[in-house]
């Protein structure tokens, strides 16, 4: 996997050398404010790195997080702010596209630090699952609100719909998904669900939240942060944890994704089409090198397709691969979401499954797995712009 | 197609649907309150478009013209809803939502709700004529485009 010459790439050139989140909490839980848990999670990450909260020089973030750079830099008192960025629109879709806009400030010299970062208190500011305070609108809700298309499970449940219907996936596929996140959440103390078991009767016995989802296909609402640093690679061996390089990282969507209301062209579909040749283009890797998936279940019919986009089976070979045995740490044929994700770690909107793939890479993972030199994270699928990211340990260089 | 004694599907309490400070979709929105359904078509390319933008995504032309299309198509998608993502729906049950195709439209897709018994069995592919529900005490008053199956 030699380095490719002078094309432009972000291949191996920044390391992730801390990781740190705080406490996560059900919606509404959080004993602290919003922005103090911005704060836990990027001192923790700084402390796991065993660097200086001061030398940061940059912030990213995704989904709007109100956690603002300037007021960051400010409370922690870092020398000079020199990156902040923020990823347009796509909400969770953007989890993967804030750490591949943090390195490419790097990488571009623009930043030498940067903190990347969501702070989400739910509790706090508004569940992104129930619709209030909304008295008249327009735009793309103005076509789909007032028939009672509100929350993200009736946004996508017909795109899923869709693809079930033009692929003939079975709802098994969805439910081994859900099984895998709880399954894994198990050993892992940070999870939410760490104690509660789910078996496939008690998953076909829950509510239909929105057909073809039921209450366990869809994730947790919460409170709680997660950050992450990261440096050049030429300083990446000056910190304390083995280092993590980003091989690879890809943002957007295909022709038209965009096209309200629901009138995108490739309607069945989680936005991949374009976005996932790109990752493994820069990455210089394949489906078959990646040993364990990061995929980011807003709903578990987006994992379906997110996968099959990336590569990993075609969709008529989704019911055969989409089994339990094959999606569990530590030695399933592609280990999925082994943190328990926003199905049953924490909807950290995404970046908790950042940081357990870099637990992957760095061995430290609550659920190990065995081949874990390349690691990918899928971010939000369905929405538009999506983004991904594989990761690799220096013998991947 | 519409039909006054006809209560409206859904609860109200919903948010109600407006054109933009910009006024880009209200040809739409005016249309459904006289029972027409407008939809953009490009007078240079003859391209379909919508939802509506002030450009045509094919030849670039401003402004797309509006055409007033037959309200007739097909089901793309569907979902039954259960869970009460706003507070107007809490104790409603369920209910159904669909994605309709309209074949002589250039195939463009419209989120409705599909009339008649929630519990009914909904097939991909199905055919649906349009129904507009006016909401005239409403303030700002508004309509809707529903289906049910032919």
């Amino acid at each position: 996997m030699a380095r490719s010459g002078n094309e432009r790439s972000l291949r191996g050139r920044v390391a992730i050398v801390g990781i740190g989140e705080t406490d996560y909490y059900r919606h509404g839980a959080s004993p602290d404010p919003e922005f103090k848990l911005a704060l836990k999670a990027i001192l923790a990450a700084c402390d796991d790195a065993g660097l200086d909260p001061r030398d940061i020089d940059g912030f990213a973030s995704y989904s709007d997080d109100r956690s603002d750079a300037s007021r960051l830099a400010a409370a922690l008192g870092t020398r000079r702010l020199r990156a902040a960025t923020m990823q347009w629109g796509g909400g969770g879709g953007g989890c993967c596209a804030a750490v591949a806009n943090a390195v490419a400030s790097i990488v571009a010299g623009l930043a030498d630090c940067v903190v990347v970062f969501r702070s989400l208190a739910q509790g706090q500011y508004g569940r992104f699952g129930q619709a209030a305070g909304i008295d008249t609108i327009s735009g793309e809700k103005a076509y789909l609100m007032p028939y009672g298309v509100l929350a993200p499970p009736q946004r996508f449940a017909m795109r899923v719909r869709r693809y079930m219907h033009e692929h003939g996936v079975q709802q098994e596929a969805l439910r081994a998904i859900a099984l895998a996140s709880y399954h894994h959440a198990q050993a892992n103390p940070r999870a939410l669900i760490y104690g509660k078991l789910l078996d496939p009767t008690k998953y076909d016995a829950s509510r239909w939240i929105a057909e073809p989802f039921h209450l366990y296909d869809c994730c947790m609402e919460n409170d709680g942060a997660a950050a992450l640093v990261l440096v050049p690679e030429e300083r990446a061996r000056e910190f304390r944890n083995k280092p993590v390089y980003l091989l690879g990282a890809a943002v957007g969507s295909g022709y038209r994704t965009g096209a309200i209301p629901h009138n995108s062209p490739l309607y069945a579909s989680a936005s991949f089409d374009t976005v996932a040749p790109d990752l493994y283009r820069m990455a210089e890797v394949g489906p078959s090198d990646v040993g364990v998936v990061q995929s980011y279940e807003n709903f578990t019919g987006g994992v379906v397709m997110a996968l099959a986009e990336h590569g990993f089976y075609k969709p008529e070979q989704a019911n055969d691969f989409l089994k339990f045995e094959n999606l569990i740490a530590p030695s399933g044929r592609l280990p999925l979401n082994t943190s328990g994700g926003n199905l049953a770690e924490c909807y950290m909107h995404g970046f908790e499954l950042v940081l357990e793939a870099v637990r992957q890479v760095r061995g430290e993972s609550t659920n190990q797995v065995k081949r874990n030199d390349v690691a990918m994270v899928i971010g939000g699928p369905m929405v538009t712009p999506v983004s991904n990211l594989i990761l690799g340990s220096e013998a991947t260089l | 197609m519409s039909d006054d004694a006809h209560s409206a599907y859904l609860p109200a309490g919903l948010p109600i649907p407006v054109a933009e400070p910009d006024g880009l979709s209200a040809p739409y929105w005016d249309g459904l309150r006289q029972n027409r359904l407008m939809v953009q078509r490009c007078s240079h390319c003859q391209t379909w478009q919508f939802g509506p933008e002030w450009l045509c995504h094919r030849c670039h032309a401003f402004n797309p013209e509006w055409v007033e299309v037959e309200p007739r198509g097909r089901i793309f998608s569907w979902q039954r809803v259960w869970h009460p993502s706003h507070s107007a729906l809490r104790q409603h049950g369920p209910y159904l939502a669909v994605l309709v195709e309209l074949p002589h439209v250039g195939g463009v897709r419209m989120v409705g709700n599909l009339l008649g018994d929630p519990m009914q069995p909904v097939t991909i592919g199905n055919d649906v004529a349009g129904f507009f529900e006016h909401h005239p005490e409403s303030v700002p008053s508004y309509s809707l485009l529903h289906w049910r199956k032919q």
